[in-house]
């Protein structure tokens, strides 16, 4: 069977071979799990149950329950943000598939498409089967991995149609303030840029509250939002997500999501209107949690002598490593059975750091950290 | 005060937790830590550090009641006077006025139900202000300070994820 030129020319995932290794040894404690290690909050998972009971398993509108659209325009004003949503709310089937419909409804082949780098391993990709180019932008450690306006036009931004944007950023943990993300939305506003911005650990920010570069001038009706269930509310395996965005933007993402998911997952939205409506504390909880564990994890990183910038969001530390991160990563799983993952998975300047998720207990995070120490005491 | 706060979290949460995890923790020195340990403790705050066991896995008999005590009281007595005399019974690891159909809840533990049978019917009844006892044997736990006495969650994440 002949296989798309799409297909053929997408490399597999650089995560899926850690995986492979790590589940094939014993004792492996994982620091490479982007997913939080909570369970969703009680009352959400309560009340997809009780939409179960209640039969409630058809199909709903395909721009997702208006009672969660409603929902959703009223808890992102805790982020400066106001969307209406009869028309500029879009539910999806996890924040990716509102990722790749934005994709689908903005890009035309041959576009090309500012990509943040290092950044999720799935924008690059979901450019190309859109039939974009992506365009790294490469953001660097000594600006601690924020983009700048120099960093915009060094990689050539200015001729691309759209911006992939994502903070707090997975794999390195950073936020960017108000006065970072204007010099991106300067850029963006003067060369014309259509700006996808990538919130989806909006809730997990540590040190300031989140800002959203929608919210600066001339940003709201150049920007697609994206965020969701999965990171904040501990609600991976649900897929559910959404957009905010311009009604016209919103619009032809929902018609294509309405010819190829239909809509999002009934039950996983019962369960997020919960979600939004009940379990704020919840969610501080688990932020509190995660912000004693960042704390922990990059002191016991400086101690151990690896260089480790102050990561201010999400649950990813992003230390450097002291030799190749894939052989330092790989040496690392081998000898202590500590799983990290590689920088060089998330773009160029990911090369010499590793991803350390610390979505992990304190007592296998305090483990794991001992096995490193032990580790590089033994080099 | 914000850090003492959070400093008694992490205790709830664990109590063995070491001073030094603490202190990164917290972003601040261990010698801090310790220093607010002591001022809990001074304060009284902190009256102490228990392990919370699930009995069912443990080969010890061990039975745990709780009992619902009425009392009449005269002018010169007071809830805490008899609570006073309640609580020095070794048997007795908790001592509550509640609001309600009766006055103290109070659990009692023991090797045996005729341990704390005979310890509520010779020590807690005869007190002059008790006028009832309601003794209900605990079955089984399933949640206790907070913990559920199930087998624990297994991570069934993937071990790498993006």
């Amino acid at each position: 069977m002949k296989l798309s030129e799409r297909a053929r020319s997408t490399p597999p995932s650089g995560i899926r071979r850690f995986f492979e290794l790590a589940e094939e040894m014993d004792d492996v404690i994982s620091l490479g799990v982007g997913e939080p290690d909570f369970s969703a909050p009680w009352k959400a998972r309560a009340a997809a149950i009780h939409s179960l009971e209640r039969g409630r398993t058809s199909y709903t509108t395909n721009r997702g329950m208006l009672e969660l659209r409603e929902a959703i325009a009223d808890h992102v004003p805790r982020y400066g943000l106001d969307y209406d949503p009869e028309t500029e709310v879009l539910v999806t089937t996890g924040a990716s598939e509102a990722v790749d419909l934005a994709l689908r409804a903005l890009v035309d082949p041959g576009d090309a498409v500012a990509v943040q780098s290092p950044a999720y391993i799935s924008y690059g990709p979901g450019v190309r089967f859109s039939g974009g180019d992506p365009l790294p932008v490469t953001t660097r450690a000594e600006n601690d991995f924020v983009m700048t306006y120099d960093d915009l036009e060094r990689a050539g931004a200015a001729d691309a149609e759209a911006l992939m944007i994502c903070y707090p950023n997975n794999p390195t943990g950073a936020t960017a303030s108000a006065d970072e993300l204007a010099e991106i939305a300067a850029f963006a506003r003067e060369h014309d840029l259509t700006v996808l911005s990538d919130e989806i650990y909006a809730a997990l920010t540590y040190e300031d509250d989140h800002t959203s570069i929608a919210t600066l001038p001339g940003m709201r009706e150049r920007t697609v939002v994206f965020n969701g269930f999965s990171k904040a509310y501990a609600m991976t395996g649900l897929r559910l997500g959404y957009a905010l965005g311009p009604s016209e933007v919103v619009d032809a993402m929902n018609r294509i999501h309405q010819y190829t998911m239909l809509s999002a997952p009934t039950t996983a939205q019962y369960a997020a209107l919960e979600a939004l409506e009940s379990c704020d504390d919840d969610v501080e909880e688990m932020r509190t949690q995660y912000d004693r564990r960042r704390r922990f994890v990059i002191s016991r990183f400086r101690d151990v002598g690896l260089d480790c910038f102050e990561a201010t969001g999400a649950f990813y530390a992003f230390p450097e490593a002291p030799y190749d991160d894939e052989e330092f990563a790989e040496d690392l799983l081998q000898e202590e059975g500590v799983a990290v993952v590689p920088g060089r998975v998330f773009g160029e300047e990911g090369y010499g750091h590793l991803r350390v998720s610390y979505a992990t207990g304190m007592s296998d995070l305090k483990e794991a950290m001992n096995r490193i120490e032990r580790f590089l005491d033994g080099r | 005060m914000a850090d003492k706060l959070e400093l008694l979290d992490i205790l709830l949460e664990d109590a063995r937790e070491s001073t030094a995890t603490i202190s990164r923790q917290l972003g601040c020195d261990e010698a801090d830590v310790e220093a607010m340990i002591e001022d809990l403790e001074g304060e009284g705050a902190i009256l102490g550090y228990q392990a919370v066991v699930d009995w069912s896995r443990v080969e010890r008999d061990h039975v745990e009641a709780e009992v619902e005590l009425n009392l009449e009281l005269d002018r010169e007595t007071k809830y805490a006077d008899v609570a006073g005399r309640i609580a020095k019974f070794d048997e007795v690891t908790a001592l509550r006025l509640v609001s309600g159909d009766y006055d103290f809840d109070v659990t009692v533990e023991g090797d045996s139900m005729r341990d704390v049978s005979m310890f509520v019917s010779e020590q807690i009844a005869p007190i002059p202000e008790v006028t009832q006892t309601v003794t209900h044997f605990v079955m089984d736990t399933y949640k206790n300070r907070g913990l559920e006495f199930t087998d624990s969650d297994e991570d069934d994440r993937l071990s790498v994820s993006p």
